[in-house]
């Protein structure tokens, strides 16, 4: 038998806490790949949110800081001033990235901050048991939508990706999905682009996730990978939305 | 900025005419502070705008943040990742910052963080006040944390304990406030930065620098298991204590044989020395302490004027509320009164000597 994919090191290995069927064990073993690809991983310093991975800290094999609710994009702001010969990424989930701490995720964005954000969109509140979140989707029953999300009470899903393509300091930016393996190939190279576009200094990089969390939406995992294949994808389409030349 | 030449004891001394906040970030810089971060408010905007002039020529970094929010986050990351940072801020804007704060504290960053108070609460007003006193030393934000916190009475003590501030931040690994008052950031006095050196580079192996060679480093304030964040709690009030302990600081004035003994500090102390002076020359035995350590407060030297002292006055521009830690100093074996004004308005040197006289009188009715 021939080994063809081992452990990242830049995962340390513990065992994750997420729940199964969960995405977001499967977004960090394709971050830690990529880090070990670009053979980043001693350079990389780590940004966790708050929200369910916001153990990120204990599961990355790198430097890390922990950020308050939303203000992960500021405090990569600080690490990369300080550090501009360093990769610094942060790691968020919907409620911290497009509710609390918008206004830090545009302005980063628009100063052309040289970090990566990885943007985990699962449509709600995982960590504090699945509230409504910016981007649940119109109907979708929440803990605080318990009739479903009323568009016209409470706005519509908050498309991050599309909000971001004008402004002029994002360098590169995409939205994939991880539903399958052919989806998670593909966002998996969007991540690796996403971290080559720092590296090359060309300014602010964000890849938008589209995750599942079939705890809070009451699914099995296999049917809250299909609510994102059938559901979300077609509220937040992929695709990359802004690329400058590299 | 005019520079005026002083004959000191034979020596020439360049001074250079500055206001507070000028000295503040010009003391900053001289002590080696690279990186800085603030969002525009009156009566501060002399200190982001100095930066923003000069960090540059020292090969740092100002950047104005999209909020005080934003600004003490970057303050963190900076602080985490082993930099020498500084950000600044008057009363609303620091209300702001207070969650960052809480989580600097927690985490064992060293920075220095600058509140010149204006008057509140709410928008309240533009003008000097000291009514963030409570928030300044009781901790501010969520948590059971101290800020070590200086307030200086002048524009050259302004820069002096700010270059100082650095020190004790990498020193305790904790964030230093210098708490200011309006006229303190506005007044132009001269000041020479001769005694100012960049303060020593002390080792941070802990900073988030890149794991090259070694184990990670984790910038970090959660505990999840409770025990484990009493032990770290009793870990920052271990070191809280050894600042009780070592960081106690009072200037006295005219107090050989003050009977009555006043209690102020930064501007108010400065008007309080005036009243004092006026009580002298008609022969009452005043006396002022004045605090320049708030946190730790200097609890050691107000205790040390008990025996001589009848009564304490303490005259702060507020409701009243460093007050509260001169009662608990003098601890009830003397009366201690209180004399206020808010708002932005500042006390006068007379309506102090007032209270001075009231009190020679033996009236209680002082409040
Ligand atoms: C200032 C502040 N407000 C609220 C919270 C509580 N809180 C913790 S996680 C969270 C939401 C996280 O949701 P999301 O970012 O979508 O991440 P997920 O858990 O879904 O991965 C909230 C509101 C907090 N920790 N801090
Ligand atoms: S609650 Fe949701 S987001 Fe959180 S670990 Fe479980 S599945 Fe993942």
């Amino acid at each position: 038998m021939r080994l063809i994919k081992g452990y990242p090191v830049s995962l340390k290995e513990k065992e994750f806490h997420y729940c199964p069927g969960c995405t977001h064990g499967l977004a960090h073993r394709l971050i830690a790949e990529v880090l070990d690809e670009l053979e980043i991983r001693e350079e990389a310093i780590g940004v966790a949110s708050v929200g369910c991975s916001v153990l990120a800290y204990e599961y990355f094999n790198c430097d890390m800081q922990q950020a308050a609710h939303g203000r992960a994009p500021a405090v990569a702001t600080g690490i990369k001033r300080v550090h501009p010969d360093k990769v610094v990424f942060t790691y968020q989930g919907d409620g911290d990235l497009a509710s609390i701490g918008l206004a830090e995720l545009i302005h980063a964005a628009n100063r052309g901050e040289k970090i990566t954000v990885i943007f985990i969109n699962n449509a709600i509140y995982g960590m504090t048991g699945g509230q409504m979140a910016p981007t649940t989707l119109p109907g979708q029953r929440t803990s605080t939508s318990p009739a479903g999300r009323s568009s016209s009470e409470t706005g519509f899903p908050l498309k991050i990706a599309e909000l971001l393509s004008t402004v002029e300091g994002v360098a590169y930016l995409a939205r994939v999905s991880l539903h399958d393996p052919a989806h998670i190939v593909e966002g998996k190279r969007a991540i690796k682009t996403a971290f080559e576009y720092q590296l090359a200094g060309r300014g602010f990089s964000l890849v938008e996730i589209l995750a599942a969390c079939p705890t809070n939406w009451g699914m099995t995992p296999l049917k809250a990978l299909e609510f994102v294949r059938d559901e979300m994808l077609k509220v937040y389409p992929k695709g990359v939305y802004r690329r400058l030349e590299k | 900025m005019r520079v005026i030449v002083f004959i000191k004891r034979g020596a020439l001394l360049m001074k250079r005419l500055m206001t507070g906040n000028e000295a503040i970030a010009e003391a900053a810089i001289r002590a080696g502070c690279r990186y800085f971060f603030a969002y525009p408010i009156t009566p501060q905007n002399e200190i982001p705008e100095y930066m923003a002039l000069h960090l540059p020529e020292h090969g740092g970094v100002f950047l104005q943040a999209e909020s005080e929010i934003a600004a003490i986050n970057m303050v963190y990351g900076a602080a985490g990742a082993g930099a020498r940072v500084m950000t600044s801020s008057s009363s609303p804007g620091i209300s702001l910052k207070m969650e960052g704060i809480s989580y600097i504290a927690a985490a064992e960053l060293p920075c220095v963080i600058v509140n010149v108070m204006r008057g509140g609460p709410g928008l309240g007003g533009i003008q000097p006040s000291q009514s963030d006193y409570f928030q300044a030393v009781k901790g501010g934000g969520h948590g059971d944390y101290r800020l070590l916190v200086l307030a200086p009475a002048s524009v050259q003590e302004a820069a002096g304990l700010t270059a100082e501030a650095f020190v004790l931040a990498d020193y305790y690994r904790n964030p230093v406030l210098i708490l200011a008052d309006g006229i303190i950031g506005q007044m132009m006095e001269p000041v020479t930065f001769e005694d100012i050196k960049p303060g020593e580079n002390i080792a941070k192996p802990w900073a988030t620098t890149g794991a090259r060679g070694r184990e990670p480093n984790i910038i970090n304030s959660l505990y999840l298991d409770p025990e484990e964040l009493e032990e770290h709690n009793r870990k920052l009030f271990r070191k809280y204590e050894e600042m009780k302990e070592s960081e106690q600081r009072a200037e006295l004035y005219r107090m050989e044989d003050a009977e009555l003994v006043l209690v102020a500090y930064g501007t108010t102390a400065r008007i309080a020395m005036t009243a004092v002076d006026m009580a002298r020359e008609k022969g009452l035995k005043a006396g002022l302490v004045r605090p320049i350590s708030l946190f730790p407060f200097p609890e050691r030297i107000i205790r040390s004027t008990i025996r001589q002292s009848s009564a304490y006055l303490a005259v702060e521009m507020s409701m009243g509320q460093m007050v509260e830690d001169l009662r608990l100093a003098v601890n009830g074996e003397r009366p201690v009164y209180f004399y206020g004004r808010t708002g932005g308005v500042v006390p006068t040197a007379e309506e102090i000597l007032e209270r001075i006289e009231i009190l020679a009188g033996g009236y209680e009715g002082c409040a």
